[in-house]
């Protein structure tokens, strides 16, 4: 019953989505040509994988606000260990940048483990200091696009059945969530102690370690789009990628991730993140000025929201009969 | 299963109460001795810090934070959280700064800014309420969406034709070293200590943080209760909105960037807890003191603005892990 709705639910996001880019291309047929299509997708690649990791945390029941400072840090780290050692092969420096990440994401799970900090507040602390060791690694300077190598800037963008790199990258990681979510013990552990902590505990599973492990994975994830951010803009500065963590969030909320824990589908989540790729790439081309695409996302995740909150309510909830009526 | 405890957020433990005043006192004790601690250790460090007009100076890089973090905790202790804040600040600023082009007199702009928040405030608490829904999801969306709006009328431009007397709310003296928004700070803070700690419905707050449910059961009006907490944070976002506009005098979009980052960690450092509940009005002034003392020593050692970010979330993360820590070495 349950997982009826939800299969509803993301079947009606992927038809609104449909609706939009038709609506757009009735309009403006190249909006749906294959190669702005193509563009969209690859454009939306690294958001797609940083919600991913987010959905595994928000399942149980925490949330990462310092992916997109992970993101920034590792990825000044390897631009940098490129431009200092052009010759260093690129798979140790994907495998750095993985592990750069899973470091700082599982100095996250460390603290929402063994200490019980909320995780709101440990990752708002580590959101300020990933960010700060940026510059105190790089000094403020920038690592620019003729620094780094040819190997570490062209890798990504190189295409493979007509889908560059980055993408290949992204459906990858979307399928290995999608299978260990779906079919390993472990995967289904996430959603057990999102939908039901204690109940989780009686059937012997243990939720902080539970917990760490998806901020591990998350930051994992933030780490390899570290190496990816910085060679897809050629360019590594203390800034980059400030603010996105929002965007992550919002594409797991839009996908129907429940801020509440145990409620989420990686279609739903690529869906979400999707939707607000087309969009952000539908203005250029209706000739909508870019200054409104942050109001838009902000009203469709509003939307979003209400929408979750029909489908998730409960009868159990209501605590006297008039206590909504009122207001 | 004290695990579960510590794991789950939406817990309720037994008993709360046991030790609850003590506990609280020592904390503000341990935020002040911090205080005191970076105070002297900033005399020390540099020969420009104990002079009148810096250590005015230093009080505007917090007051207007601070004025909008008395206001969350309020929220914070009701168990719920305001992220738009800095982007309300956004849309009051923009809001002013079209009026002014109009011609609109000074009155005028400060009930605009006012007026704005309030509103802004009031959209975040009616969708909280109203339809029920987790405010971290609903400010983030509204986060998004009020600072879009600011940028949809402003876009890349600026606003900065202010008429000369708006100019007194960021940078006027009320009496010698003493700023119109230090002094306004100080005041604010006394009457929602005044109104958290001596109101029946400050004890109503800590209700609805502690157990909303039985709240509701011993007659308070949780959700009007909470819409009003929600419009008072946007009204407070206004004046700040107020303050920072007229002190830089003129307004981009981009305005108060990341703020509410800032201003939920001197909410927190402040000692109210996360998850709703406690806390108290002392603390978070205290906090916002220590903050704006790190940031102007470091500031004054010529310690870049991005480092200080550091220092803060370090300080954010060991200001609550080491009581329980300690805690923790106690128990054993």
């Amino acid at each position: 019953m349950m997982a009826k709705a939800l299969k509803n639910r993301d079947l009606l996001l992927g038809l609104v989505l449909i609706a939009l880019v038709l609506a757009i291309a009735a309009r403006f047929p190249g909006y749906i040509t294959p190669t702005n299509l193509e563009g969209i997708f690859t454009d939306t690649s690294i958001l797609i994988i940083l919600a991913l990791g987010q959905m595994l945390v928000i399942l149980t029941r925490c949330i990462d606000l310092s992916v997109a400072s992970n993101l920034a840090l590792t990825g000044m780290i390897v631009a940098m260990v490129n431009a200092g050692a052009p010759d260093l092969p690129l798979a140790a420096l994907v495998l750095l940048s993985a592990l750069i990440g899973l470091g700082l994401g599982s100095i996250n799970g460390v603290l929402v483990w063994t200490l019980g900090i909320p995780p709101i507040v440990v990752t708002l602390g580590t959101l300020a200091v990933y960010r700060g060791v940026i510059f105190v690694v790089s000094d403020g300077e920038w690592v620019n696009a003729h620094e780094m190598s040819e190997v570490f800037l062209n890798t990504p963008r190189i295409l493979f059945l007509g889908l560059p790199i980055l993408a290949w990258v992204a459906i990858l990681f979307v399928l290995i969530v999608a299978v260990f979510l779906r079919w390993t013990r472990t995967g289904r552990a996430f959603l057990a102690v999102g939908g039901n902590p204690t109940a989780a505990v009686y059937a012997g599973l243990d939720v902080g370690r539970t917990q760490f492990l998806a901020f591990s994975i998350s930051g994992l994830l933030s780490g390899i789009c570290g190496y990816l951010w910085v060679s897809r803009y050629a360019v590594a500065y203390v800034d980059v990628a400030r603010g996105f963590e929002l965007e992550v969030v919002a594409a797991c909320v839009i996908g129907g991730v429940s801020i509440a824990g145990g409620i989420g589908t990686v279609t739903g989540v690529v869906l979400g993140a999707l939707f607000l790729g087309a969009v952000k790439n539908a203005l250029p081309v209706i000739g909508i000025s870019p200054f409104w695409q942050l109001a838009i996302s902000g009203t469709v995740i509003i939307v979003a929201v209400v929408i979750n909150a029909r489908q998730e309510k409960t009868a159990g909830k209501l605590i006297l009969r008039d206590s909504h009526r009122t207001h | 299963m004290t695990m579960l405890y510590d794991a789950t957020r939406f817990a309720v433990p037994d008993r709360l109460e046991t030790g609850w005043k003590p506990r609280l006192l020592r904390w503000e004790t341990l935020l002040l001795a911090v205080a005191a601690a970076i105070f002297t250790f900033n005399a020390l460090s540099s020969p420009y810090f104990l002079d009148p007009w810096s250590l005015s100076d230093a009080t505007f890089n917090f007051t207007e934070k601070a004025t909008i973090a008395l206001a969350m905790a309020l929220l914070i202790i009701a168990a719920e959280i305001d992220l738009s804040v800095a982007s309300i600040i956004a849309l009051c600023s923009v809001a002013m700064g079209a009026a002014a082009e109009a011609g609109a007199g000074t009155g005028v702009l400060v009930l605009i800014g006012l007026g704005v928040g309030a509103l802004a405030g009031a959209f975040n608490g009616a969708l909280v309420t109203g339809f029920g829904l987790p405010s971290i999801v609903v400010t983030i969306g509204t986060l998004s969406l009020f600072r879009g709006l600011a940028y949809v009328v402003l876009g890349d431009g600026v606003y900065k034709n202010y008429p000369d007397s708006f100019a007194f709310f960021g940078q006027g003296y009320v009496w010698w070293v003493l700023s119109f928004e230090f002094v306004l700070f100080l005041a604010l803070a006394v009457v929602f200590g005044v109104v958290l700690h001596k109101t029946s419905f400050g004890r109503w707050i800590y209700a609805i943080g502690n157990n909303p449910t039985a709240a509701r059961f011993s007659g308070i009006r949780v959700e009007r209760v909470k819409f009003l907490l929600f419009v008072l944070s946007g009204l407070m976002a206004g004046l700040a909105s107020v303050m920072l506009t007229s002190r830089v005098g003129s307004t981009r979009p981009s305005i108060a960037f990341g703020w509410e980052l800032e201003i939920v960690t001197m909410v927190v450092l402040g000692g109210v807890s996360i998850l709703g509940g406690s806390g108290s009005i002392p603390g978070v002034v205290i906090a916002a003191f220590v903050m704006g003392l790190v940031t102007f020593g470091l500031g004054l050692l010529n310690v870049p603005g991005i480092v200080m970010s550091i220092v803060i979330g370090v300080m954010l993360i060991s200001v609550i892990a080491l009581p329980i820590l300690w805690r923790r070495l106690q128990g054993n």
